[in-house]
């Protein structure tokens, strides 16, 4: 039964209609390290981390460590995307990642515009196929989509033919923070397997967390989390995860402790009392990071609300690498963009 | 006077307890008699259906019609033309119309509709309270006189425990039932599917069985205070089927009914964001797929009623969130019951006609259910070893909001007979 109704996206990306070769190694002087028979991605879309094998994982995070580079270089550009037209579309309000993703269009020269849901048409009543069907109109090769309902991407990639990047649907995914999560983990420990990950706060609605859960299990590390029963989503050990109701049984021993940001705006309604109670419960301190294991990792995806899940102390303290996130996920999204529009039909035509 | 004989069909009647190839004769409305080698003259149009199941007609005691108000996703005519062309000989219509079908005038312009353009029986359900709104009661005496058949606030709860009660003891004057749509919305706010491993996985926000549950215990316990007649419209759950089974064990006047998509599906079908998966209650867990094909066997479930609830292609391209609920089902419910309760062995072609026509014409107190002589000349034609497709697009609905588009399903309907004309015929 289940298989007659297959997700679309799902078949699409599996067929790869949208399809072609990806350029493979950049005439621009970029060289793109990868093992043999992984220089494209097998998705056409990056909808979500649930749809990608660790293959292309692995295909991004080595394309993103190339373009490390290309950020401390003294003129930051490289024409790998010139003449691509990249639309980055917020509905939902965001700093950091948009941000992240203008600047990485800019650094491969792609021609990057971005409109934002109280700009858009969106806010008179505009649909969001109409939305898709209008842009799509204008010839874009890449989508960039931020939305607040889980599934608003795989809607907009139905309705265009523009390779479409998931940058967080609602309660869904947010793949590209997973990819920068992961490569930032690799930089500091150089592997995946047998790593245990802590993953702390609001695991229900969180977009992060699914991801993260998805790329981690996928790359080989285990991953526990922990939250009050409120912030867990039901059977929430069906994502292949430790699940605990109590901060210390979930960082003692852990190598990495990730602290998601507690989101007021996304139902936190009688989810805990106070935000007092929550930091005396589940808030990171250096105290109660002494149980984790030597040369442990902090991370937060950011924007964090200092003194309810992370203490300052240790946001700012040494073993936190919240600002190589930042930095991994501009060279995470070059790759992204890179990897997606170097396998556009057009490229083939024109090569 | 023109008459009908239906040849060398095997006739399942459970309400005389027959199960026999024999014949049929209707006499202009009515049926005149049913045995063997009944005799014919020269006038008789004679259809020959040997292989065929003859049954009483099928009614779905839970359609959307959407007139007045919503025409441009179903009317009267075109609801009622699905509903024939699906083996249904009447339909139940729910009082969620604009305006909300709470007074005389909504019943009455309804069934002018029905008796100007329909093609089948249209039993209209009037309102619980007025607009729907759970405070006031509908004037259900006057809604009963106009041709209501029973009263349910259906796309909403019955509001309060104070009204279910109210409700329940004052519809004991015209032996009517209340039909619930058992939801406790303070546990189901802003959710679009099941809550389970698959919205775990979605980020979706879930509704949880217990939500149904805790308004089917609710309305139980209020059957039992005042004696009325409760029926639980649209049960999804294993806990749900578990207190109506528990009712019936202590014999209170409590009945229930299960769509064909919760005996078909289960919420992993959500997984690509399909909103023609969305409906309310959502597609369950495995587990609850489980206890409604047990809930089939075991008598526990009345009736099959589609919760034809047709939407416009607009309505569903959009977010999965704010996508409209719900999904046509009078043309697909038959195979899908053939196909996955008959043909797999959960139930037989007896209870099948059980669940689809004597049932509802019994909980619904309206003439049918019955193939002897003297009752209405209301017949469904059956092909149980027919073999097709579903194809949506040819769907004689307004609305094609459907996600069971190209299965391929075994048994359907043959033919639908309604007040001893054949108001629908298969091509094939």
């Amino acid at each position: 039964m289940m298989d007659d109704k297959k997700p679309e996206s799902n078949e699409r990306q599996a067929a790869g209609e949208k399809g072609g070769q990806a350029m493979g190694n950049d005439p621009n002087g970029i060289q793109v390290d990868t093992e043999p028979g992984a220089t494209a991605l097998k998705c056409t879309d990056l909808l979500g981390i649930e749809y990608l094998d660790v293959e292309d994982i692995n295909l991004i995070l080595d394309t993103a460590e190339h373009f490390k580079e290309i950020s401390q270089r003294p003129i930051k550009k490289v024409p790998a995307l010139r003449g691509k037209t990249i639309v980055n579309i917020f509905f939902e309000p965001s700093t950091r990642t948009r941000t992240s993703f203008e600047i990485a269009a800019k650094r491969l020269s792609a021609d990057a515009q971005s409109i934002s849901a109280s700009t858009s048409s969106l806010v008179k009543g505009e649909t969001l196929v109409d939305t898709a069907l209008n842009i799509e109109a204008m010839y874009p090769d890449l989508i960039v989509m931020r939305h607040s309902r889980p599934g608003a991407a795989h809607l907009y990639a139905r309705h265009t033919s523009a390779r479409v990047i998931n940058a967080g649907d609602g309660g869904h995914e947010h793949p590209t923070q997973a990819l920068l999560d992961a490569l930032t983990i690799r930089d500091h420990k150089g592997k995946f397997e047998g790593l245990r990950v802590a993953i702390i706060g609001d695991i229900a609605h969180s977009r992060v967390a699914r991801s993260n859960i998805h790329c981690l299990n996928k790359l080989g590390a285990q991953v526990v989390v922990a939250a009050p029963p409120t912030f867990l989503p039901l059977d929430v050990e069906s994502l292949g995860v430790e699940a605990h109701h109590r901060l210390e049984p979930a960082i003692e021993g852990a190598d990495v402790v990730m602290a998601l940001r507690i989101q007021l705006e996304r139902g936190g309604k009688l989810s805990f009392p106070s935000q007092r109670e929550y930091f005396s419960l589940f808030g990171l301190t250096r105290e109660r990071l002494s149980i984790t294991a030597e040369d442990s990792i902090v991370m937060h995806p950011g924007p964090m609300n200092r003194g309810v899940e992370i203490a300052s102390d240790v946001a700012d303290g040494p073993t936190s690498v919240i600002l190589d996130q930042v930095r991994n996920g501009l060279a995470v999204r070059m790759a992204v963009l890179y990897l997606l529009a170097g396998s556009s039909k057009d490229v083939e035509t024109a090569a | 006077m023109s008459r009908l004989l239906l040849k060398g069909g095997r006739i399942v009647d459970p309400s005389q307890k027959l199960d026999q190839v024999w014949d049929l004769l209707i006499n202009d409305d009515r049926i005149e008699a049913v045995g063997k080698d009944l005799p014919q003259d020269s006038d008789t149009e004679v259809i020959d259906l040997a292989g065929k199941v003859v049954a009483p007609g099928f009614v779905d005691m839970h359609v959307h019609l959407r007139e007045p108000g919503f025409e441009y996703k179903e009317t009267v005519a075109s609801g009622t033309a699905a509903a024939a062309a699906g083996g249904f000989t009447g339909v139940a219509c729910m009082p969620n119309t604009d305006p909300v079908n709470d007074n005389r005038a909504v019943t009455e312009l309804i069934l002018e509709r029905a008796s100007d353009e329909g093609t089948v029986a249209v039993y209209p359900i009037g309102a619980v309270s007025v607009g729907s709104k759970g405070e006031e009661m509908a004037e259900i005496g006057d809604l009963v006189d106009a041709g209501c058949v029973a009263v349910s606030d259906d796309g909403h709860p019955v509001a309060t425990s104070f009204l279910m009660r109210r409700a329940l003891e004052y519809t004991k004057m015209f032996g009517i039932p209340v039909i619930d749509h058992c939801e406790d919305l303070s546990l189901t706010a802003k959710s679009s599917m099941h809550e389970g491993t698959a919205s775990t996985r979605l980020g979706l926000r879930g509704h949880p069985s217990a939500a149904e549950e805790i308004i089917v215990g609710r309305d139980v316990i209020l059957a039992e205070l005042t004696g009325g007649h409760l029926h639980c419209a649209h049960l999804s759950t294993a806990g749900a089927l578990r207190q109506v089974r528990e009712a019936k064990r202590r014999d209170l006047a409590v009945t229930c009914e299960v769509t064909p998509h919760h005996f078909t599906l289960i919420d992993e079908a959500v997984s690509g964001f399909d909103t023609n998966t969305k409906m309310s209650p959502p597609l369950r867990g495995p587990e609850d797929l489980d206890a409604v094909l047990a809930a089939f066997a075991d008598g526990t479930v009345d009736v099959i009623a589609t919760d034809h609830a047709p939407h416009h292609a607009d309505e569903k391209n959009v977010e999965y969130d704010i996508a409209m609920p719900g999904i046509i089902g009078l043309e697909t419910a038959v195979p899908l019951a053939c196909e996955h309760l008959v043909h797999t062995g959960v139930i037989d072609v007896s209870r099948l006609v059980e669940l689809f026509s004597i049932n509802p014409c019994r909980i619904l107190g309206i003439a049918g259910g019955t193939l002897e002589a003297g009752a209405p000349a209301n017949v469904t034609v059956l092909d149980l070893d027919r073999q097709a497709s579903i194809d949506i697009s040819a769907s004689l609905s307004k609305s094609q909001n459907s996600p069971f588009d190209g299965m391929l399903l075994r048994g359907w309907p043959a033919a639908t007979i309604y007040s001893g004309k054949i108001v629908w015929r298969s091509d094939t």
